[in-house]
This record gives C-alpha cells, sequence and structure tokens, in this order.
C-alpha cells in the first residue's frame, strides 16, 4: 500500500490538482475498468493546438489519483504532438516513481490522456 | 497529525506489557534448552508445560492436547496437509468453505495438485454456511471437515458446533480456524465438536510467531516437519521459549479480558450505526451473528486504498477488501464470495477493534468518515 508511495505521490493524492469535469470538453477520455478498481476519466480543452485546460475525475487507488493529478499538471498548455509524446514512464518518473505493482494497473493517466486527444481530433475532423 | 487511534486488532494486537515482561527473563537469562537435563533446560520446560496449560484452559482443552506452532497459518497447515497425509487410504475428500483465510484456502489448493478433491462450500449473502451444504457435500471419501469458526474480515460467526456435530456422527475429523475468536469470544473444544482448531498468540495480545494448534486425543496427523521430536513429534525444532511463555501469559489474560472483549459490542454497534449514516454505505457481514470487534462497510463509488490513506492521515488505522491493496490485485475472495461485484468490493473498509478502543475513537472515527468518502465521490467518475 503506501509501502513503496514516494512522497511527491503520497502529496498529489492528498491535494490533487485539477479535479472535475470539462462540461463543454473538446475531448474525453475514459480508460480503465472498475471492476479492476481503477477507472479514469480525462477532460481537454484545446486552443490553438494546445491543451488550454484538463481536467480528471477518477475511481481508484492512491496511484490511480496521484497519476491522474500529475498529468493534468504535466501536459497542461503543451501542444497536442507534445501530450502525445507523454508516456506512463514520464508519468511515474514525475512522481519519483511508484510501486512495481502499480505500474501497470493504476499509470493509465497517459492512457487516458491520449485517449481524450483521440477523441478532440475525430471529433474535429482532423483525424 | 491530530490522532492516533488503531482499529485494526484483527489483523494484529499490541503485546500487552504484562506478556512481554513474563517474556523477557526467557531471551538472556532462563535462556535454556527445554530438551537439556540441567536446571537450566528444566526451567525453560517447566515454563513451556504452564504456557501449555494456560492455552488449554482458555479453550477448555487437556495440557497433552494443545501443541505449539509458529503461527496460524501453519497450525492449518499442520490439521490439514496432517489430517490428508494420514488418512489417504481412507479418501481423499475434503469439505471447506469459500470464506476461509488464505491459510486454509491455499493449502487446500496445494492438495488438489497432489489429487486430493476439495469441495469449497458458498456463503449467503451475510457470510454463512448453511448446514445442509455440509451434509449434502459428505461422500464415502470425505476425511476432513475445515470451516473457521468466525471470518477474519467480516467477522462472521460460523455454526461451528453444529457442523462439529454432524462431523462427529459422520466419524469426520473437523477442524475449526479460530485464529479471530480464540480468546474474544467463549471458546470449549468439547462444546463446539472440534477435533482440531487453529489459534494464534498475535491476535490476543500475545508476541508474533507463535501459534498453537488442539489436536484431540485420539486423533492422529503426520507432521510437517522430520527432526528432534519436540511437541511430541507433531512439530519438532527448538521452542521457541520466550514465545510460548508470552503466549500462555496472553492466555491467561484472555480469560480475564473476555467480558471486556464481549462488550466491544456496544462500541461496534454505536461504530456501525453512526457510518451507515453516511449515504449510499452498508454492512457487509451478518448483523448478529459477528465477532464483537468487527465493523466492515463497503462505500459505493470509491475505492478502498484511497479510504485507507486518507483515515492514515488523519491517524486512524483500517484496512480493507480492495485488491488494490493487496499484492495479487484480486479484489477480497471472502467479499466476491459474499455476491458483491468487484466495484462493490474495492468500496471496502474493515474497522476491527479492541480493548484499547474508546467512544471517542469511534465518535472520532465517525466524524471524520463522511468528508474522506464525500472528497473522494468527488473525484469519482461513478458518482451520481
Amino acid at each position: 500500500m503506501t509501502d513503496g508511495y514516494s512522497e511527491k505521490v503520497m502529496e498529489h493524492f492528498a491535494n490533487p490538482r485539477n479535479v472535475g469535469e470539462i462540461k463543454d470538453a473538446d475531448g474525453i477520455g475514459k480508460v480503465g475498468n472498475p471492476t479492476c478498481g481503477d477507472l479514469m476519466w480525462i477532460y481537454i480543452k484545446v486552443k490553438d493546438n494546445r491543451l488550454e485546460d484538463i481536467k480528471f475525475k477518477t475511481f481508484g487507488c492512491g496511484a490511480a489519483i496521484a497519476t491522474s493529478s500529475m498529468i493534468t499538471e504535466l501536459a497542461r498548455g503543451m501542444t497536442i504532438e507534445e501530450a502525445l509524446e507523454i508516456t506512463r514512464k514520464d508519468v511515474a518518473d514525475a512522481l519519483d516513481g511508484l510501486p512495481p505493482v502499480k505500474m501497470h494497473c493504476s499509470n493509465l493517466a497517459a492512457d487516458g490522456l491520449h485517449a481524450a486527444i483521440k477523441d478532440y481530433l475525430e471529433k474535429s475532423g482532423k483525424k | 497529525m491530530v490522532s492516533s487511534i488503531y482499529m485494526d486488532y484483527s489483523s494484529t494486537t499490541p503485546v500487552d506489557p504484562a506478556v512481554a515482561e513474563a517474556m523477557y527473563p526467557f531471551f538472556s537469562e532462563k535462556y535454556g534448552n527445554p530438551s537439556s537435563l540441567y536446571t537450566k533446560g528444566r526451567e525453560a520446560k517447566k515454563a513451556i508445560e504452564e504456557a501449555r496449560q494456560e492455552v488449554a484452559d482458555l479453550i477448555g482443552a487437556r495440557k497433552e492436547e494443545v501443541f505449539f506452532t509458529g503461527s496460524g497459518t501453519e497450525s492449518d497447515n499442520l490439521a490439514i496437509k496432517g489430517t490428508a497425509y494420514k488418512n489417504r487410504k481412507k479418501g481423499n475428500h475434503i469439505i471447506t468453505s469459500s470464506i476461509e483465510h488464505h491459510a486454509v484456502l491455499n493449502t487446500c489448493k496445494f492438495l488438489e495438485i497432489q489429487g486430493f478433491d476439495v469441495t469449497y462450500l458458498p456463503v449467503s449473502r451475510e457470510g454463512l454456511i448453511n448446514q445442509d451444504d455440509v451434509e449434502n457435500a459428505i461422500t464415502g471419501k470425505t476425511i476432513l471437515i475445515s470451516i473457521m469458526h468466525a471470518n477474519n474480515e467480516i467477522g462472521t460467526i460460523q455454526p461451528v458446533r453444529e457442523i462439529g456435530k454432524l462431523a462427529k456422527d459422520m466419524g469426520i475429523t473437523f477442524h475449526s480456524d479460530a485464529v479471530q475468536t480464540a480468546g474474544k469470544i467463549p471458546l470449549n473444544v468439547d462444546e463446539l465438536n472440534v477435533d482440531l482448531l487453529s489459534m494464534s498468540a498475535h491476535k490476543m495480545y500475545g508476541p508474533k510467531g507463535v501459534g498453537a494448534l488442539y489436536i484431540r486425543k485420539g486423533i492422529h496427523l503426520e507432521p510437517l516437519l522430520h527432526g528432534g521430536g519436540h511437541e511430541r513429534n507433531m512439530r519438532p525444532g527448538t521452542e521457541n521459549v520466550p514465545g510460548i511463555v508470552g503466549f500462555g501469559k496472553a492466555a491467561e489474560l484472555a480469560k480475564k479480558h473476555l467480558p471486556d472483549e464481549e462488550k466491544l459490542v456496544i462500541l461496534r454497534d454505536s461504530l456501525i450505526k453512526g457510518i451507515l449514516e453516511i449515504e449510499d454505505s452498508y454492512l457487509n457481514g451478518h448483523a448478529t451473528k459477528r465477532l464483537p470487534n468487527n465493523a466492515n462497510f463497503r462505500f459505493s463509488f470509491i475505492e478502498g486504498e484511497s479510504m485507507i490513506l486518507i483515515l492514515d492521515m488523519k491517524g486512524v488505522a483500517a484496512s480493507t477488501g480492495s485488491a488494490c491493496s493487496s499484492a495479487s490485485l484480486e479484489p477480497s475472495h471472502v467479499l466476491s464470495a459474499l455476491g458483491l461485484k468487484p466495484e462493490e468490493a474495492h468500496g471496502s473498509l474493515r474497522l476491527t477493534l479492541g480493548i484499547g478502543n474508546t467512544q471517542e475513537d469511534v465518535d472520532y472515527v465517525v466524524s471524520v468518515l463522511p468528508g474522506i468518502v464525500g472528497k473522494l465521490r468527488m473525484m469519482s467518475p461513478l458518482a451520481r
């Protein structure tokens, strides 16, 4: 459990950034599965090819919430192309690492962001 | 940190200072090997036998029917494998339940690989085993029935006496894992009709690393270990003298503290009443047939590990059956056996009380939990 959670993970878990929905989101990414214990929805607002706003809603463990919070900080202000290059490892590294058992199940934030961008590209006819 | 409240007594308990005091001389002063014939050896041997008597008295057994082991898990292994190996010629069928501790379940799974057949009985929504199911599962090849006295997660107390009677009438060996009940509720091996009963010291204010198995006179087991004849060949290896002495002291104190343990019902029910005020919260397990110290809840739309982490920040130690808190990443097999969906099992919270808890502790938890649940629901895409 907390065994192996870095201080940064605990800080993001205790004070998650950018929680909530964006009502008129340009893209929404829904990843995970409540059966497995992690479900993550990422909302993005795009302006001039940049992520102007990004928010999340997450059902899951400490790692799931911390990675959600971290990706909103990492991606905000990036171009679509830059944001698509964020990897699961980047998120884990930015949190000073995750316990090995959490690397696959709860480290979904990059997938969520990419799904939201894909949704935006499809909706806006850019793909 | 505003507070420090321990509500995880079913995981482990603090060692009672009187227990620690009783153990202390047996490390560096009375360090003799109980097998040695000189004074130092004899004094260690005597201490072990006194402890054996105390443990026997706690469960209404005879001293020579108590065998010390290294843990509750080892006691379960010895009871189940020991019976299976000894009775191989008689039959190969074992009956147990789907909500046993892993020490029982995984031992049975191991035996399945070796050609034994195991029936895992279902439980009701409240976690109760139906004795008719036990009766119907018995075949001519059944050599062992193993049903826990009370469940470690949801606290449901099983009809062990009735199942034991059934086993007795059929001439089948009956084992019960009483790790959660020994020292917590009155327990008598004759009343319960058990042949084998597992116990653990650290669940009753004793030290970790010592358990015991009650073996009814006339029941024969194949030992798991082979060596120098300790514990009458049932568990060879030089005895953990300080641990056993601690277990004896803990058993002696547990007898005195039984009324206090039973009084935990009042705190438990206050906790349950307070917490069920939270919207979309439910009690797991049986309303009345449950351990005096166990409360287990589930909260819709949120996940247990997150709850535990925030409770910890608020100074409360608790546990959950969520997959995310386990190394296996599977939700609790007990909650799944109740018929709960995985997402329901993920939202569980277990609070287990002990004699250190007060009404103030309960009030504190009841006051902080709605905020924690609310915060996590704000974040949850599942919440309305």
